[in-house]
This record gives C-alpha cells, sequence and structure tokens, in this order.
C-alpha cells in the first residue's frame, strides 16, 4: 500500500486506465486498446452476473414453482368465483366483453413480476449478509453498472416466468394471438425492470433478512391490491373515488396496463410513460442507496 | 497490522476496498487515487475479507470463473489463470469439487487463489485465520508469506493475533482507530511481541 501520492508524477497525462490491460496481451495502439478492454470487461461482468443468476434459479427449482402456483391459483380458483360476481363492461383494450380470467391474466403477470422482484431484493439482502454482495461491489467495474446487471438478470428470470405462466394460462384456454404474446415482451420486460429496481432501493434500506416479512406486507399487498390488476378502476370508483386515485398513481397499475394493452398488441403510451418514469426514479433510488459515499450504506454492507 | 478487536481493522479495510469512501483524506492504491480513478485502483487490490463470500452450492472452478469475469478475464485466458492459482495455493486438485464440500482451511485457500487470479500488486486480508484450527492456521500464514517473498506481492495481514507476525515483518498496531507504533515487527517487540503489544494498547484505553 503506498499512501504517498508521488508515484502519480510517473505518468501524469496518461489515461490511468491503462493499467487495466495486461502487459502480456498488448503490442500496437495501447490507448484503443485500453478503451476496447474497457468495455470489454464490462460485458464479461455482465456475462458473468447473468449466468450466475441462471446457476442459482436452476439450482432452485421451488422457485419457479412457487412462482406459478401463485398466480395459477388466482387464475383458477379466484378468477372463476369472481366471474360472477363481477360484470365487467367494454372498456379499452377490449372490443367485446371478455371472461374475467382473461381481465385478470395480466395482472396476475404482474404479480410474478412484483413478487420475483421483491425475491431478488432479498436475495441481496441476503448476498449482503453472506458476503457475494461485498465481493460484487468491491469488483472494478462501476456501482452503477453492477447493479444494472443484477437488474437485467432478475428481469430476464421474472420475463421467463411470466411467459411460462402464459403458457400453462393458454393450455387453461385463456389465450392471446401471437403478436400480442410478441409485443407483450417488451412490455413485461420493462415492467419487470421497474419493479425490479424498487426492490433494489429496498434491498439498500433493509438491514437484515428478518425484516423482509415486512416488506412483504408493506409492499407487495398495497402495491399489487391498490392497483388495476383485480378490477380495473372504473370498478374501483364506484367503491370509492379516492381508492381509484390512489390506484390510478400507483405505478404498479401502469406497468400492468402496459402488460395488457400488449397482450392484445396495443399500445398505451400514458401506461408506457409512467413505467419509464418510476424505472428511472428507482434506478436512481437505488445507485443513491448503494453510493459509497453513503457511509451508512456501506456499514450495512460490512 | 496488528489491533484489538474495535481497533477499526475491518473500516480500514471497507475505505481500502471502496465499500464506502472516507469523509477526509484520501487513499491512493500504488499511485491510483481510488476516488479518482476506482477501476484501476480496484484493479491492481485482491481482497480476502474476514467473513466468507464463497457460492457453497458452485463449484470451486465456477466460483474463480465468476470472480474472474468480474474483473473482465473470459475464456481460455480465465481458465488459465484460475488453474495457475489453484496450483499456486495446492489447490489444483480440489477444483471440480463443490465448494460447500471444503473445509474451512481449503475454503480460505481458495478466497485467496481468487483474489490473486487478476494479478493485483496488494492482497488484502482481513483476518483469514478466524475460525481455523491451528495447523490450518499455520499453513495459511506460511502460504502468504511464502507469496509476499516469492511473488513479490504487497500483503495487508489484519490480525489480532501475535503469533501470526514474524520477526521480519513490517508492522503497524492499531488501536482504536489511531496507529501506536510502527515498523519491523522484531525490533516493536524485541522478543516479546505479545507482552508489548498488551502493554501498549493496555496504556490507551
Amino acid at each position: 500500500m503506498n499512501v504517498a501520492p508521488d508515484r502519480d508524477a510517473f505518468a501524469p497525462h496518461r489515461p490511468e486506465v491503462l493499467n487495466v490491460v495486461d502487459a502480456d496481451d498488448l503490442d500496437g495502439d495501447v490507448r484503443r486498446k485500453a478503451a476496447h478492454a474497457l468495455s470489454h470487461r464490462a460485458a464479461v461482468a455482465l456475462g458473468a452476473i447473468l449466468k450466475r443468476e441462471a446457476l442459482r434459479f436452476l439450482g432452485q427449482r421451488g422457485r419457479l414453482l412457487a412462482a406459478l402456483v401463485r398466480p395459477l391459483v388466482w387464475l383458477i380458483v379466484f378468477a372463476a368465483g369472481f366471474r360472477a360476481a363481477l360484470g365487467l363492461s367494454i372498456t379499452p383494450p377490449y372490443q367485446t366483453y371478455i371472461t374475467y380470467e382473461i381481465y385478470i391474466t395480466p395482472g396476475l403477470v404482474g404479480m410474478i413480476l412484483l413478487f420475483n422482484g421483491m425475491q431478488s431484493s432479498l436475495s441481496l439482502v441476503y448476498d449482503r449478509e453472506m458476503g457475494s454482495m461485498r465481493l460484487l461491489l468491491t469488483a472494478p467495474p462501476p456501482r452503477w453498472w453492477l447493479l444494472a446487471c443484477k437488474l437485467v438478470a432478475g428481469s430476464l428470470i421474472s420475463v421467463l416466468q411470466a411467459y411460462v405462466f402464459l403458457a400453462v394460462a393458454a393450455a387453461w384456454g385463456i389465450r392471446f394471438t401471437l403478436g400480442g404474446y410478441l409485443a407483450a415482451f417488451p412490455a413485461i420486460m420493462l415492467a419487470a425492470l421497474m419493479v425490479g429496481a424498487l426492490g433494489l432501493v429496498l434491498s439498500s434500506f433493509i438491514r437484515q433478512l428478518e425484516n423482509f416479512a415486512g416488506v412483504m406486507n408493506f409492499v407487495i399487498f398495497p402495491v399489487f391490491f391498490l392497483s388495476s390488476a383485480l378490477y380495473p378502476l372504473w370498478k374501483m370508483a364506484e367503491a370509492s373515488p379516492r381508492l381509484r386515485d390512489i390506484c390510478a398513481v400507483n405505478p404498479f397499475t401502469h406497468a400492468v396496463e402496459l402488460i395488457r394493452f400488449a397482450l392484445h398488441a396495443k399500445s398505451e403510451p400514458l401506461a408506457l410513460a409512467v413505467t419509464i418514469v418510476a424505472l428511472a426514479v428507482f434506478g436512481a433510488g437505488a445507485i443513491w442507496g448503494y453510493d459509497p459515499a453513503r457511509e451508512l450504506a456501506g456499514r450495512k454492507i460490512q | 497490522m496488528l489491533g484489538p478487536n474495535g481497533a477499526g481493522k475491518s473500516t480500514l479495510f471497507g475505505l481500502l476496498t471502496r465499500l464506502f469512501t472516507p469523509r477526509a483524506g484520501g487513499i491512493f492504491v500504488a499511485g491510483h487515487d481510488l476516488a479518482r480513478n476506482p477501476y484501476a485502483a480496484l484493479q491492481l487490490i485482491g481482497v480476502v475479507f474476514q467473513q466468507p463470500t464463497i457460492d457453497l452450492d458452485l463449484t470451486v472452478r465456477r466460483n474463480l470463473l465468476y470472480f474472474a469475469a468480474l474483473h473482465g478475464l473470459a475464456g481460455r485466458r480465465a481458465e488459465m489463470r484460475v488453474t495457475a492459482v489453484l496450483e499456486r495455493l495446492g489447490m489444483a486438485e480440489r477444483a471440480g469439487e463443490r465448494a460447500g464440500a471444503l473445509n474451512g482451511g481449503h475454503r480460505r485457500r481458495m478466497e485467496i487463489a481468487r483474489a490473486l487470479i487478476h494479478r493485483p500488486s496488494v492482497l488484502l486480508l482481513d483476518e483469514p485465520t478466524v475460525g481455523l484450527d491451528a495447523a490450518a492456521r499455520v499453513a495459511i500464514v506460511d502460504h502468504v508469506h511464502r507469496l509476499a517473498a516469492e511473488d513479490r506481492l504487497t500483503v495487508l495481514w489484519a490480525t489480532h493475533l501475535v503469533d501470526e507476525i514474524r520477526p521480519p515483518d513490517r508492522l503497524v498496531i492499531l488501536h482504536r482507530g489511531r496507529v501506536l507504533d510502527t515498523g519491523e515487527a522484531g525490533e516493536i517487540g524485541g522478543g516479546d511481541l505479545s507482552g508489548r503489544f498488551i502493554a501498549l494498547t493496555g496504556a490507551h484505553s
């Protein structure tokens, strides 16, 4: 450890990035290679994080099963019971009367994303207790990039689960058009990133694993029930206009609506905009939450 | 670096690895400002934290490859480096084993091997022998001393155990965030480093 800064004098004008390149395979334009190496290294880190999350996901088959059983129970039991109780009028994107199962499916996709996002957040808190978060955060790539890699990895797993659910639902008779399934991919991915980023923010503030049950109660349930996942907003308004307003500002409502419209191969600019803005806000919150300059964040990782 | 519990050793390691940043002052790693150019500085540091940081479900090799990739190493080059560091630490035949199946001493050795994959010039170890039996402790102490001597690696070894220090080692005694003494261990301690350590830290508490 050299505490004195005087060694800087050796190469004051060279980009210090040069040092990240190994001398053993360098010849030619050193500077260009250094810049190239940096982006290459970022990509290698992304690949490694994706691979690790995939391996871990495959190692916990129960997780896929649990993630599927929950929404399927809702779809098959809850929706069947509610179909009789709830009359649905024709509102966009629907052009004809639909069954309640059709209505609730995008909401249940949202539920998968939400639970999975929180699960990733839980695994981050767990990683922190087990120390592997420390390994990640002390790696050379910038922290925002490492967090983004984590977020993308978790979201891809969410999307995979959402499509497995849609496939099972299709086998149950709840089908959308091929165009709808394709258009839903970017919508589901965006929604997954948004709730995943929310999970990241939460994980930076939760100290211990035990507090996670509280998060379930205080985040997942209000976010899910105060949204258009189970009932359309106009139905909420019949019960209470204030309730409807709360649901209308919930970003999760917009994520669900984005998926709903996409599954019918339609677009919803407002839902898209709100989801993107929410992703940006939560993303910034996560970067702030994990900022090494916030001493508290570091101490928690310690 | 020798210091009793609460001396600030782990806090120093958090600062050196940029888990958090200091409120005042700066940290330079082999000439690189950790605040201004963290990528270059962190690239030169290999670290073994006090608490193990291993994916127990993955094999030793996979654990090391994951870490190599975080440092931008992939493909054949990463494979070769992993093989080389495992050989260096006498762990080559365990590459295919699940990390969870290793005993404490081997896990630690694996973590030291991992910290060397990207060929750092500084190796940081935060109480690396905690929880190990006597034989494993001696083995780890020997290994790291050999790394410092043969590979000309700068090693910062934090401990509260006097018997891990050899007379020619450069020593810093830390207590409650302050440096009490620094120099060659043999000179500081004379014949009785343990007694000197107790006297120094006792006088300041």
